[in-house]
């Protein structure tokens, strides 16, 4: 008995990449200890439910990784299906939150769709260009982009400019892995930049359009909008170079913070870490996508290869974007700081990621002896 | 192309395209961490003074207004507390259904509420907000038992202004009232003048309007202590992480004599009329009157509309200051000034006669004495003792206007006193520099000789003050030696309980003679004996001289005064007076508006006083137990006691 837990273990085990598992627990700790200064002063002292979720993401991530991409390969066309279907099903009967329609109630949890999405985008990309591997023509390039933007312009219909910029750029990631030209996508960002007036004026919301405007002068609104980019730079530049010591930062003690134990935690932990605390984070993330990389390099398929290039720089994007924002250069949105900032879901998604870098990486060897 | 080279070539491309995205990664992190240098080390020390002014929050804490005592002790103006209902917003869940709740306990009116209001706009919302004030000992029992109903609604003891005596010498205290947009100019304008001062009134909302309360209200004010609170986003506060205690206001010991202030006010009765008492051996005022008064403690508090409406609307003017503010012509009190004006000049010896005829005639006119077929043959004294008009029709035509301009001026006429009180008036020192500024035709501007003849009985475009009378003839007395009247004494700092001595020094010295001085005291000394003062003065146990007045309101064109023209057309009166005679200790002027001939109505309140001061004579003084001393109620952060004598119906808010 004991023998077959051993072996099962080690079987278990066998599927774990070191590097990866080591820079997650790191981020995790860093994560609790700032979500800890960060709900303190709300009443809440404890952090069981948030090492519930982690735990809960940690066996999401062994369980991902025990599989062969090839069985997850299988997985891509029902998972991405399974999305769209759900993103239509918000567009006809989702809940209004906030005034934007995202969240499908399904009798036991309500489920955001569009989170499916920045797992099922990648590999549903993967798997179509791992299937035309062989005969890659431009029009082959031109279904994935419709693959790509039907779920991002149903995301970004709800509307939820942020998510659907981070799925498309999901999608969008596997396509230039996949090598798409650089004369059309230099096209393409040109004729992006000619539509920007068009994209400002019909396209993005008011709320939106005027979080850009936040952005260039936070000052112009400094009780509205400018107030969160605000505060988190106070927050931010008072930490200096050493922070203000871990439960100290007053701008996060005295609820000058908003959304300081999700979205805005980066805030948290430069105010009490200070340069340094922020540095050591950027530096895991960079880890992070360099060790995906480095996976996606050494992947034997096409299909491991761009969907671990993909993730991993996904990783870093998401990481990018949250810190980018609270720190005042780019515009605020809803993105949270991977593997720091609190909720469960957000962590399901990233553990999925990590689960399949890490399939991809442990089952290489296995495929080469096959 | 086969498969593997496919692959391979493939293979590359996506190595390379991996690389460029490493090298993306690398610059966007380089992106971020040269914004986190840029908040973090480069903005650190403004972020953290911003940081700092989110998270602290100055609470003022207001200082006691100083104390004002008379000569002798007797509070004219001290801070009372009585107990305020007040809520903290902060740890109120719904103020509009408190106040409704607490209005069926206790009685809340609407004026109540609005000013609520106005100090909720005002105030941080940790602040707590007086919703009523002066409550009853009962309405503080009745809330007290109830309080647990009440979060964030609490019973404190509050400091207010009071002027325990009303209105006696209102004029001379002034008052107290909320802070305008002119006094925040004042203080911006003091303030920047002497920064060591460290005048800050932060958290102050009532300041001096006239009288000493405005003269001395940087005095009286104190120095501002704050609480730095700890405060988070929603302006809660957290604790308390520094106090500094206010310093109170420095208290005023005045010159003035508040028993005698009260005599010359019962004297005055209904009467309008100013009254000024000084110390003439330094310039002391020992009582100004200006009646009819005003209650000070109406002010305080924001004073009624219907109040302010009566106060400004009243024929008889009670906010004008009549003593120092209202310029009067001195009739009669005038001559012997001229006459030490002619002495001093060597213009006229003592014995110089004159024989009068009952008038004088020059330049084709005919001015008048008040004796029908004059008063025979007169020397200077008698001009004086039965105030001859013909021998100073002479005199003045002699003298000129230029000699006796420059006399009148030096001894302190036509000219601010420089008492401690804002609102001084001038006066009028005719003169053809005069005449030449204050009107603008060529014709108007100038100066007829037969118009000297009128300065020279005290008529004409003469108009003084009755301080600026009491204050020449002081320094008549006073042998030339000028004092400016004041009337603080003494300013006692309340941190260190230092004092300091004011207007102890004189100002200046005239060349008077002491003989032509002693001539005219002798000379109104008869005044006082046998000439127009005796009635008044019959039977003094003390020897006093005086000279009447009687100040033209109208001209009647040369007839006599019939005495049935309307009351306001009537003249006014005058006395100036001194006592007693060898070493005179109290100078006094007196003015009572439309009072007919000065020894009528002025010379009799003129006496009264002088009794009062020399003899002691009680008129109604205030008892003992209202002498207290200066220090009382100045007692810093203690909690006040309410004291269950002496407060007053206008109370009064910060």
């Amino acid at each position: 008995m004991l023998f077959y837990l051993k072996r099962q273990a080690s079987r278990i085990c066998a599927h774990l990449d070191m590097p990866l598992f080591v820079i997650v627990l790191l981020l995790m700790c860093a994560g609790l200890a700032t979500v800890y200064s960060a709900m303190y002063s709300m009443g809440i002292d404890r952090l069981d439910k948030q090492i519930v979720n982690m735990l809960i993401a940690l066996a999401i991530m062994l369980a991902v990784a025990q599989a062969a991409p090839q069985k997850i390969m299988r997985l891509a066309l029902p998972f991405y299906l399974l999305g769209l279907a759900l993103l239509i099903g918000v567009a006809l009967f989702g809940v209004t939150v906030n005034g934007s329609r995202r969240w499908l109630s399904l009798v036991v949890v309500n489920i955001q769709p569009s989170e499916i999405m920045k797992i099922a985008m990648p590999l549903m990309l993967a798997w179509f260009f791992h299937k035309c591997e062989s005969e890659l023509k431009f029009r082959h390039f031109a279904i994935a982009m419709v693959i790509l933007l039907l779920p991002t312009l149903l995301i970004l219909k709800q509307p939820d400019l942020g998510t659907a910029l981070l799925v498309g750029a999901a999608g969008f990631l596997v396509i230039f892995f996949a090598g798409l030209p650089w004369k059309i996508m230099l096209g393409a960002a040109l004729s992006v930049i000619a539509a920007l007036p068009f994209l400002w004026n019909f396209v993005l919301h008011d709320y939106q359009r005027r979080r850009v405007l936040t952005l260039i002068d936070p000052g112009s609104d400094p009780l509205g909008a400018g107030y969160h980019i605000i505060q988190s730079s106070i927050a931010i530049g008072s930490g200096g170079v050493l922070g203000k010591g871990w439960m100290d930062g007053t701008q996060t003690h005295l609820e000058f913070i908003p959304e300081k134990h999700t979205d805005f935690i980066f805030a948290v932990l430069s105010e009490e870490w200070g340069l340094l605390g922020g540095s050591f984070l950027l530096i895991l993330f960079i880890a992070l996508a360099g060790r995906g990389l480095m996976i996606a390099v050494g992947a034997p398929t096409l299909f491991s290869r761009l969907l671990a290039a993909a993730i991993s720089l996904m990783l870093f994007i998401y990481a990018f974007v949250n810190m980018g924002m609270v720190s005042g250069i780019l515009p605020v949105v809803g993105v949270p700081l991977p593997f720091i900032s609190y909720g469960g879901t957000a962590l399901v998604t990233l553990a999925m990621s990590i689960g399949v870098l890490m399939s991809i990486r442990t089952h290489r060897t296995i495929l080469v002896k096959k | 192309m086969n498969d593997f080279q496919y692959s391979q070539q493939e293979l590359a491309q996506f190595r390379r395209r991996v690389l460029f995205a490493a090298l993306v990664v690398l610059v966007l992190s380089g992106a971020l961490f040269a914004r986190l240098v840029h908040l973090q080390v480069f903005l650190h020390e403004y972020y953290s003074t911003r940081a700092e002014s989110n998270r602290i929050s100055l609470s003022p804490i207001t200082p006691n207004r100083g104390n004002i005592t008379d000569r002798k002790g007797v509070i004219l103006a001290r801070n009372y507390s009585a107990f305020t209902l007040e809520i903290t917003p902060d740890q109120t869940r719904n103020l509009d259904a408190t106040i409704d709740a607490l209005a069926e306990l206790i009685d809340i009116q609407a004026k109540d509420r609005r000013r609520f209001k106005r100090l909720l706009d005002e105030a941080k919302t940790f602040e707590s907000i007086p919703i009523r004030t002066r409550l009853t000992d009962e309405e503080v029992a009745r809330f007290t038992a109830r309080r647990y109903l009440f979060p964030g609604v609490d019973v404190k003891a509050r400091l207010f202004r009071q002027y325990p005596e009303g209105a006696l010498a209102a004029h001379a205290i002034g008052y107290i009232s909320r802070i305008n947009d002119d006094d925040l100019a004042w203080i911006e304008q003091e303030a920047a003048k002497d920064l060591e001062r460290n005048i800050n009134y932060k958290g102050t909302s009532l300041i001096g309007k006239i009288g000493l309360e405005k003269q001395y209200e940087f005095e009286l004010h104190g120095t501002t202590g704050y609480e730095q609170i700890e405060v988070d986003a929603a302006g809660r506060a957290v604790r308390v992480l520094s106090h500094t205690a206010p310093i109170s206001g420095n208290n005023l010991a005045l010159t003035l004599d508040a028993a005698l202030q009260k005599t010359a006010e019962a004297a005055f009765g209904q009467r309008r009329g100013a009254l000024a008492a000084l110390d003439p051996n330094n310039g002391a005022v020992l009582a100004l009157v200006s009646n009819p008064a005003f209650d000070p403690n109406l002010f305080v508090d924001g004073i009624r509309f219907d109040d302010w409406d009566e106060l400004n609307t009243n024929p008889d003017r009670p906010m004008l200051n009549r003593a120092i503010s209202s310029a009067y012509p001195p009739g009669s009190t005038f001559k012997p000034l001229m006459a030490l004006a002619a002495l001093s000049q060597g213009r006229r010896k003592t014995s110089h006669t004159i024989a009068d005829p009952g008038f004088f005639s020059f330049g084709g006119r005919v001015f008048m004495d008040d004796k029908a077929g004059g008063h025979g043959s007169v020397d200077m004294l008698k001009s004086i003792i039965v105030s001859c008009n013909t021998y100073y029709y002479h005199l003045a035509n002699d003298l000129g206007i230029e000699a006796i301009a420059r006399f009148m001026g030096e001894i302190g006429l036509g000219a601010r006193t420089g008492i401690d009180i804002p609102g001084e008036a001038e006066g009028v020192l005719p003169s053809p520099e005069w005449k030449a500024r204050r009107f603008k035709s060529r014709e108007n501007q100038k100066w007829y000789a037969g118009e000297t003849i009128s300065v020279g009985i005290g008529q004409g475009y003469n108009a003084y003050t009755p301080l600026q009378m009491a204050h020449a003839l002081a320094n008549v007395l006073n042998h030339g030696r000028v004092f400016s009247p004041h009337l603080v004494d003494t300013v006692t700092e309340s941190a260190t309980g230092a004092a300091r001595k004011m207007g102890a020094q004189p100002v200046r010295q005239l060349p008077l003679d002491p003989e032509h001085v002693d001539f005219i005291k002798r000379a109104m000394a008869g005044v006082n004996k046998e000439g127009t003062g005796a009635r008044a003065f019959a039977d003094a146990p003390y020897t006093s001289g005086g000279k009447t007045g009687t100040a033209q309101v109208y001209s009647l064109r040369g007839q006599r005064y019939a005495g049935q023209s309307k009351e306001r057309l009537r003249d006014h009166s005058w006395f100036v007076a001194f006592a007693p005679l060898e070493a005179p200790r109290i100078v006094v002027a007196v003015l009572v508006e439309n009072g007919g001939f000065g020894s009528q109505s002025a010379a009799p309140i003129a006496r009264q006083v002088l009794d009062y001061y020399l003899l002691g004579k009680d008129s109604g003084g205030p008892a003992p137990e209202g002498v207290a001393s200066a220090d009382e109620g100045n007692v810093d952060a203690a909690p006040p006691v309410i004291p269950l004598t002496g407060m007053s119906d206008h109370a009064v808010l910060p």
